[in-house]
């Protein structure tokens, strides 16, 4: 687990909205990058064009991406964040995220961060006037502040712990085995089972 | 107050309560993996030195990167090679059952579980694919989860997760003739948009919800992801219960008469609050296409294509912008006049027999247009083991079509053989039509079964009511 406290960095501002997780990381990607961890499938279809944002020199180490609304929809791949992670990005500000792209993106401490559009908008307008504007996302007091802004987010408090802490969630759950079982004995005796021995 | 069919669900495995300060423990009772997106799960499950806890409550198959021509297709990406046969090894190391391609149970994730009687009302199902919601269909508790959380469920059975709202969403009245469940879906999706179910569960009912077979509830709920919602449910009533009735392992005698009980005490309460409302009037659905890039960008099939200044927000504008250009489109233009090469009919939104006989039955003494190129893959080995027991393959071959003998998802996500060229344009029976959804620089229609065996007939996006009777 990737802990997250504080971070400040630059951020990338990627003008789109319902940016799927197809467009994150294309399906034909998604089979060697799982296998291998190697590739580089990020944005892959948008990249051709010289003009988009990730090809432009000026957000070279950018850590924070500003995107539109409904960002990460579609397809549950996680490979759509570690791709993301592996660009260098922390944190992904959106006013809206995909559900199943939050929940892997929490999973794997990146950070998604859900912002009224209008603080989106402020920033994207900030960050192609001036690319080196520092951005900060602080986790502990769930701020995020530029320029003479601070904008106040929300994250579950679940996911928040395990970020702050850098807990191994699996780990967590086994101390929780004796209910667990508890549960599984009082299932009702007539669910299918996939095999019938046990 | 009552409770809802998803609160009675979710508060029947809970194993506890808002630990991690909000997130609930949920038991899982089935557990579906396909190849793609799970090597990495059992590969930290092997790093940590754990083990499957219930390789019983849990099945995989291959079904994404398969090759769908023949058992003995190859694969064009060895990667996808790989994954198949890194599933088929993961399950065997863990004692987990796996079907392989060529094997009596074997299909398209989503498709298998409800046809081997493994999904049923009141369960929880989880699975590494958004598409998991399609199993809400049975009045079960269905969604989509990432790799990590497959490695949790993998280990521990559970998975914490938020509570969803409640959103109901109750189609009153008749669906017309011509229209069906996709129809039905897509209008919903483009009345209140990709992310208007986000955080919410959706329960359908009313009267046109309660018309529909459990294939029609299956394509109602498979696409409830595309409107951001967590799952979809339909409450458990006669219809369900008589396709279960059928499906194997089904309890017997009293034991089945005590499950039925059990599953009639789920429907949602009279008094039940809902969060969010939505009514539609089924009598004015139509057949429904989409034009742009996302679910939502659809319309009648007899409709213009919108122009950007249509929409009301810079945002819906910006984005209907690039999807026109994406797809080639100029507004005012009519659906019906959009020439198309090719067409697919499967997937797990319409891949199941009712898809396959409402395509067949479009294209019964009709052709493919010259330059069309048609194909069906049916959704798993059972339904294309039906299909030709009804003799589908002899009116999709004689039509001109090409019928998949081996099930999967083919062309719906362009990992097998089966991706689009650059530039051409497809209707489709799949869920998404994003950009390079099915192939790079490739555009998709998505439509319903009927809607993509008119247009394969025309060459051109059309509802079958404007075929006319030219059959031969
Ligand atoms: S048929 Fe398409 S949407 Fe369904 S599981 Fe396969 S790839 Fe996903």
């Amino acid at each position: 687990m990737n802990r997250f406290t504080v971070h400040v960095g630059t951020a990338l501002p990627l003008r789109r909205s319902n940016v799927d997780t197809d467009q994150i990381i294309p399906a034909r990607f998604v089979p060697y990058f799982q296998l291998t961890g190697q590739g580089n499938g990020l944005f892959a279809d948008w990249r051709d064009d010289p003009a988009f944002a990730t090809n432009q020199p000026q957000y070279q180490g950018a850590t924070i991406l500003v995107a539109g609304n409904e960002f990460g929809t579609g397809s549950s791949r996680e490979s759509a964040v570690w791709a993301l992670q592996k660009a260098g990005f922390l944190v992904v500000l959106a006013p809206r995220f995909g559900d199943i792209f939050r929940e892997n993106a929490l999973m794997r401490g990146l950070l998604p961060v859900q912002l009224p559009a209008l603080a989106i908008e402020l920033l994207w307008a900030l960050t192609e006037a001036d690319p080196s504007t520092p951005v900060t996302v602080d986790l502990e007091t769930q701020q995020v502040r530029f320029a003479d802004r601070t904008e106040e987010f929300e994250v579950p408090e679940a996911a928040r712990r395990r970020l702050l802490d850098g807990t191994d969630t699996i780990g967590d759950t086994l101390r929780h085995e004796a209910e667990i079982t508890l549960h599984e004995r009082a299932r009702r005796p007539l669910l299918p089972r996939t095999r019938s021995a046990v | 107050m009552g409770s809802t069919l998803a609160q009675k669900v979710w508060a029947g495995h809970t194993v506890r309560r808002g630990g991690f300060g909000g997130d609930d423990l949920l038991y899982v009772d089935l557990h579906l993996l396909h190849e793609v997106n799970t090597p990495r799960a059992f590969d930290g499950l092997r790093a940590a030195g754990r083990t499957v806890r219930r390789p019983d409550l849990t099945v995989g198959t291959e079904d994404h990167n398969v090759p769908t021509i023949s058992l003995t297709g190859l694969f064009d990406d060895p990667a996808g090679r790989r994954q198949a046969a890194q599933l088929r090894d993961n399950c065997d190391a863990f004692g987990i059952p796996v079907h392989r391609r060529g094997d009596d149970g074997h299909g398209i994730v989503h498709v298998i579980g409800p046809e081997q009687g493994l999904v049923r009302p009141g369960m929880t199902v989880v699975c590494c694919d958004s598409h998991t919601t399609t199993l809400g269909a049975f009045g079960a508790l269905a969604f989509g989860i990432g790799t990590s959380q497959v490695e949790h469920v993998l280990a521990t059975q559970t998975l914490w997760t938020g509570r969803p709202k409640d959103m109901a969403v109750t189609v009153t009245g008749t669906l017309p003739a011509g229209a069906t469940a996709k129809d039905l879906v897509m209008t919903l999706i483009a009345r209140i948009g990709t992310g208007g179910g986000q955080g919410h569960i959706i329960e359908y009912r009313g009267e046109a919800v309660d018309a529909l077979s459990m294939e029609g509830r299956m394509t109602l709920c498979n696409m409830s992801v595309e409107a951001g919602s967590k799952a979809g449910v339909v409450g458990p009533d006669e219809t369900t219960f008589a396709y279960l009735r059928t499906r194997p392992g089904m309890p017997e005698g009293a034991d089945w008469d005590a499950e039925v009980a059990h599953w009639k005490s789920l429907r949602t309460d009279p008094d039940a609050e809902f969060d969010r409302e939505v009514v539609l009037d089924a009598s004015t659905i139509r057949p429904y296409v989409s034009w742009g890039t996302n679910p939502a960008q659809s319309a009648p099939v007899d409709a213009r294509v919108p122009g950007p200044d249509e929409f009301a927000t810079p945002e819906e504008r910006t984005a209907a912008e690039r999807a026109l250009t994406y797809m080639d489109l100029r507004p005012g233009s009519r659906l019906q006049d959009i020439g198309i090469d090719t067409v697919f009919v499967g997937s797990c939104t319409n891949g199941r027999i009712e898809d396959l006989r409402a395509a067949a039955e479009v294209l019964r003494g009709r052709r493919v247009a010259d330059g069309v190129r048609m194909l069906v893959v049916p959704g798993s080995a059972a339904v294309h083991r039906q299909a030709v027991d009804e003799g589908l393959d002899k009116v999709f071959t004689g039509a001109g079509a090409d019928f998949r003998p081996i099930a999967g998802c083919s062309m719906c996500c362009g990992l097998n053989e089966d991706r689009m060229k650059a530039g051409q344009r497809a209707v489709s029976t799949s869920n998404r039509n994003f950009e390079g959804r099915q192939g790079k620089q490739a555009r998709t229609h998505i439509a319903s079964p009927e809607v993509a065996a008119a247009s394969a007939v025309t060459g051109r996006i059309t509802a079958p009511a404007d075929l006319g009777d030219g059959r031969s």
